[in-house]
């Protein structure tokens, strides 16, 4: 198995991510890629408490992740990479060889338009993940397995369908 | 003088209903969670004016916060009930909790939770949401099937 998502979502550990992706996929484990969170030792406490005692989770600042990734897809159990943003995620395409991008839950923000109903995206944001697609990564927007990828043309157009 | 008694009666019954009413738990979680559940406790006691449904569509993590944060200020309460281990609710309120000594969680509540809570008034609410949190666990049963 390998990393099976790669995931901005700005709640990073909840429900959506444990039991929407984790119980179908059965993941093993979730490599949180932060770097406000990489040094917060209560914050680790915090999400750790989120996660069923059978799965696994690791926590890297921006630059480990690069460093670490090959280890983690080399790992036999399916995993998910969490990233809070767009800018952490950009590091990891351009330094770590990610090809596929989940764009799972940016949240409401001053400056940023809804185009999902689970994605508020600024003008920057746009700009981002116009980028990202711009190097090859399949960008997509998707909450839970069940629902439709929405691809990042309908995302920036607003459009689920 | 029976008018008297009456009127005193009314009077207490009043302000009875009035304290049986007061909010004294935020409720918050998925969808339309707490306000479901508290419109299921409402129906089911007339006591739903104790839990503040709390929705948190389109938020971001630190929005949840301060949302709660606010809720539970703005109604003097230091119970919050969600709705699921990992959730974002329950995440936000562990932050919550981390400045405030005398708040209680109580995570993945369900209705029998929250009937027992409503019920429990003469107890202080953050011993009230423990002995609920109790009575939740042991609600669940399952039947048929060999179970």
């Amino acid at each position: 198995m390998t990393l099976m998502l790669y995931r901005i979502d700005d709640r990073l550990i909840h429900g959506q991510v444990v039991v929407g992706w984790g119980q179908p996929l059965d993941i093993g484990f979730i490599v949180l890629v932060d770097d406000l969170v990489a040094s917060a030792d209560w914050e680790q406490d915090l999400y750790r408490m989120g996660v069923p005692p059978e799965m696994d989770l690791y926590f890297h600042s921006t630059s480990d992740a690069i460093a670490a990734l090959p280890k983690y897809r080399a790992d036999p159990r399916p995993g998910i990479l969490l990233t809070g943003d767009i800018a952490t995620m950009r590091r990891l395409v351009d330094e770590a060889n990610v090809n596929t991008v989940n764009v799972g839950g940016i949240h409401s923000r001053p400056g940023r338009v809804q185009r999902l109903r689970y994605v508020f995206l600024s003008p920057d944001d746009e700009r981002q993940l116009r980028e990202l697609a711009a190097r090859g990564v399949v960008v997509t927007a998707q909450d839970v397995p069940g629902a439709r990828p929405v691809s990042l043309a309908d995302l920036l157009a607003g459009s689920e369908s | 003088m029976f008018c008297g008694i009456f009127k005193k009666t009314m009077n207490n019954d009043a302000q009875e209903a009035t304290e049986l009413s007061r909010p004294r738990a935020i409720v918050a979680g998925h969808g339309e969670f707490a306000a479901g559940l508290v419109s299921a406790v409402e129906q089911i006691t007339g006591r739903g004016g104790q839990l503040i449904p709390v929705a948190v569509h389109k938020l971001g993590v630190e929005d949840i916060e301060a949302l709660l944060r606010e809720k539970m200020l703005e109604a003097n309460v230091r119970v919050i009930f969600t709705d699921l281990q990992a959730g974002s609710c329950t995440m936000a309120s562990r932050r919550i909790l981390r400045g405030m000594e005398d708040a209680v969680l109580i995570a993945g509540a369900n209705l029998p939770t929250l009937l027992d809570f409503v019920f429990a008034d003469g107890r202080a609410a953050p011993e009230a949401a423990r002995h609920a949190a109790a009575r939740g666990r042991e609600a669940i049963s399952a039947h048929g099937a060999g179970a």
